[in-house]
């Protein structure tokens, strides 16, 4: 039926409108307090089931913060326990290579300080003999036997000038010989010293060790009692962590790229430049297998090493199994670095091939002329060939980083999600109420003629039942005088 | 449950490895060595040049000439399947421009024009190497003179194919009456676009870019 229809029930449309306008308000002025009743039921459930799915929400938040909070405890333990077993292999080593030396050390110093005193004692200076023929010629001389005593004296004389001769010499020799020892003793005050020296920056390489396992125990300690401070660090740290992983792995895919671009083209010599796997050419994903093949065993490399934790099983290896590990992925690297410089000398003469060809094919001869230079950029790719299968080796590191602060990241973005989404849900909720009283609202908008008259006639009982009230307490009050 | 995902690991794997479409070029190039056109065989040079700067490994080349009866694979000048190997190719490229060279310095001129039947040797040679994109090209002015006896008026299947007429000179009739060689590219345009093929002129070759 249409709105034409509806108005052809009177001959006048306007007529038949207005009819039409008061039979629907009186219409909805009767099913008001339903549809009121109908509005807030439908508000109030909508705000009920958004408040139940925020509250849900935020009940999922808490429980993923608290899984992130022991994932990142104890990714922060099993770090902390990292660190604090290396320092102490450290400082085991520095003991031990000390400690090993000390017998050694102990006796040379020995040695050179028995040395010392030997030579000390032998260099004590011998006071001069006191000169025993004063009195003798004081005697002499008081005798008055006529020149009998300048003999005596004289021969007195040389005797005195030939002992005193001889003993300047022995002085001499004797002063001489102590100079020597003295000097002898200045390499071995040179060796105690260093020895000393030696000593005191071993004592002190230990105790710096000692005073960093103090300060990662504190931490470790702080990271077992799960402390917010710690937690709030350790958060941090992850999206540090994260963020510079992140970078160094997107500048070895830009590595990777490179050498996947060294390789490729030579690769089709190899397997063949028109074969097909799917929509990519077998040559490019032989080219992409060998770079992945030499990361892998970059991967197993570094794992072997003990560098990296990736692979629990490894690690575990014993240690005969684990230097075999080194040495066979050290060789297959070595091998792969080998074909990777040998495949990008063959592009080299690919292109200088490819680009004769096209010269030719063009009636351009000059392009064809080789530059005598040629070689440098030939070398280069042959060394970028040979060492960036090395250089991607350290790519385990920072992927391993990488893998682990993804976890926290990964967590932390959903806490976030899920925080945000949980008031969302209570905003929603929130506006659900409000658009329920907005909507009463708007049904009583078409509604304001009748609800005035009730409004009014309600004013007018309320007046009356007032003044009926009035008349009735006063006529009590009259009763009762 | 694991029965369904091993299926589908199984079905992803076959369908990884299974054989995919080729994705190689076939060109096959006639050049009119009739009287009329003969002066400018020594373009087919260029455009032989030009297509094997284009080609890659694993498509197919081919020169023929067409003259009193073409439909014979003793027309064909040179061919060649590019290698795997991008350096064989390359080396194929080579000996494949210094065949064209040859016959290019000894070319005779030949008495009648029979395209038809090199459309029809060039059909049959490009469906035998089963390439992904066909190209015949036709250096010729289009005219085609038929010796007594042969018989060419025959549909031709060109679907899959694109024909390119290069190098379409005028005729000194045509001169006289444009309409001659208007109506001669329309009759060849007719009858590649009815048998499903594609078709194009080219006659400006400094600007074959837009060729392969």
């Amino acid at each position: 039926m249409s709105m034409a229809t509806l108005l052809t029930f009177t001959p006048w449309p306007a007529l038949s409108a207005a009819i039409l306008l008061m039979l629907l308000v009186a219409a909805l002025y009767l099913a008001r307090d339903t549809a009121h009743q109908a509005i807030h039921a439908a508000a109030a459930a909508v705000a009920r089931g958004l408040r139940v799915a925020s509250r849900s929400v935020t009940h999922a938040r808490e429980h993923l913060a608290a899984r992130n909070r022991e994932v990142l405890l104890a990714a922060g333990r099993e770090a902390k326990e990292r660190i604090v077993e290396r320092e102490f292999a450290r400082v085991g080593d520095t003991v031990r290579k000390d400690l090993a030396g000390y017998p050694d050390m102990h006796r040379r110093l020995s040695v050179a300080i028995q040395r010392i005193e030997e030579d000390q004692q032998q260099a004590v200076e011998v006071p001069p003999e006191v000169p025993g023929w004063a009195e003798a010629v004081k005697v002499v001389a008081d005798l008055d036997a006529h020149n009998a005593g300048a003999d005596i004296l004289a021969d007195i004389h040389k005797s005195m000038v030939r002992a005193h001769t001889e003993a300047m010499g022995d002085y001499r020799k004797a002063s001489g010989e102590r100079h020597a020892l003295l000097r002898r003793m200045m390499p071995d005050w040179r060796l105690i010293q260093e020895t000393l020296a030696r000593v005191n920056k071993s004592v002190e390489s230990v105790i710096g060790r000692s005073q960093a396992i103090d300060r990662h125990m504190e931490e470790y300690e702080a990271i077992v009692r799960g402390e917010d401070r710690a937690v709030s660090v350790l958060s941090s740290s992850s999206i540090v962590y994260f963020f510079i992983s992140a970078l160094v792995l997107a500048v070895a895919t830009a590595g990777t790229a490179v050498n996947f671009t060294l390789i490729a083209r030579p690769m089709a010599e190899m397997v063949g430049g028109t074969n097909y796997i799917g929509a990519y050419r077998t040559a490019d994903i032989a080219a992409l297998v060998v770079i992945m093949v030499e990361i892998s065993m970059g991967l197993f490399l570094m794992e072997s090493l003990r560098i990296t934790r990736l692979f629990p099983v490894i690690g575990a290896l014993t240690e005969k199994i684990r230097v075999r590990m080194v040495v066979t992925t050290f060789l297959i690297l070595l091998l792969m670095a080998s074909i990777e410089a040998g495949l990008a000398y063959m592009r080299e003469v690919l292109l200088l091939d490819e680009m004769a060809t096209n010269a030719l094919l063009r009636g351009d001869s000059s392009a064809s002329i080789v530059s005598a230079h040629l070689w440098i950029t030939t070398a280069a790719q042959m060394g970028m060939g040979f060492v960036l299968p090395f250089a991607l080796v350290f790519v385990a590191i920072p992927l391993e980083t990488f893998v682990h602060s993804l976890r926290t990241v990964v967590g932390l973005t959903g806490i976030a999600f899920l925080q945000l989404l949980a008031l969302l849900l209570r905003l929603l909720g929130n506006a659900s109420r409000h658009l329920g009283v907005l909507a009463q609202r708007a049904y009583d908008l078409p509604l304001f003629v009748p609800l005035w008259i009730e409004m009014r006639m309600r004013a007018a009982a309320h007046a009356a039942a007032t003044a009926d009230r009035a008349m009735r307490r006063d006529s009590w009050k009259e009763a009762r005088i | 449950m694991k029965c369904r995902l091993l299926l589908l690991s199984l079905a992803v794997a076959l369908g990884g490895c299974a054989p995919s479409a080729p994705h190689n070029t076939g060109v096959y190039l006639l050049v009119d060595t009739s009287g009329s056109y003969n002066r400018q065989v020594k373009k087919a040079e260029q455009i032989t040049l030009y297509a094997l700067s284009r080609l890659q490994s694993a498509d197919s080349i081919a020169v023929a000439r067409i003259d009193t009866g073409s439909f014979t694979e003793k027309d064909i000048i040179a061919k060649a399947t590019l290698d795997d190997r991008p350096s064989t190719a390359n080396q194929q490229k080579r000996a494949f421009a210094s065949r064209v060279e040859q016959f290019i310095d000894q070319s005779a001129p030949a008495p009648y024009t029979d395209i038809t039947g090199g459309l029809l040797q060039a059909i049959e040679f490009l469906n035998e190497k089963h390439t992904a994109r066909k190209e015949i090209l036709i250096l010729s002015d289009m005219k085609e003179e038929l010796a007594k006896g042969y018989v060419r008026d025959i549909p031709l299947d060109f679907k899959g194919f694109d024909v390119v007429a290069l190098n379409v000179t005028k005729l000194r009739a045509d001169n006289f009456d444009p309409r001659q060689y208007l109506g001669r590219l329309d009759e060849w345009r007719a009858r590649v676009e009815k048998g499903g093929g594609h078709w194009r002129v080219i006659n400006d070759l400094d600007r074959l870019d837009g060729l392969l």
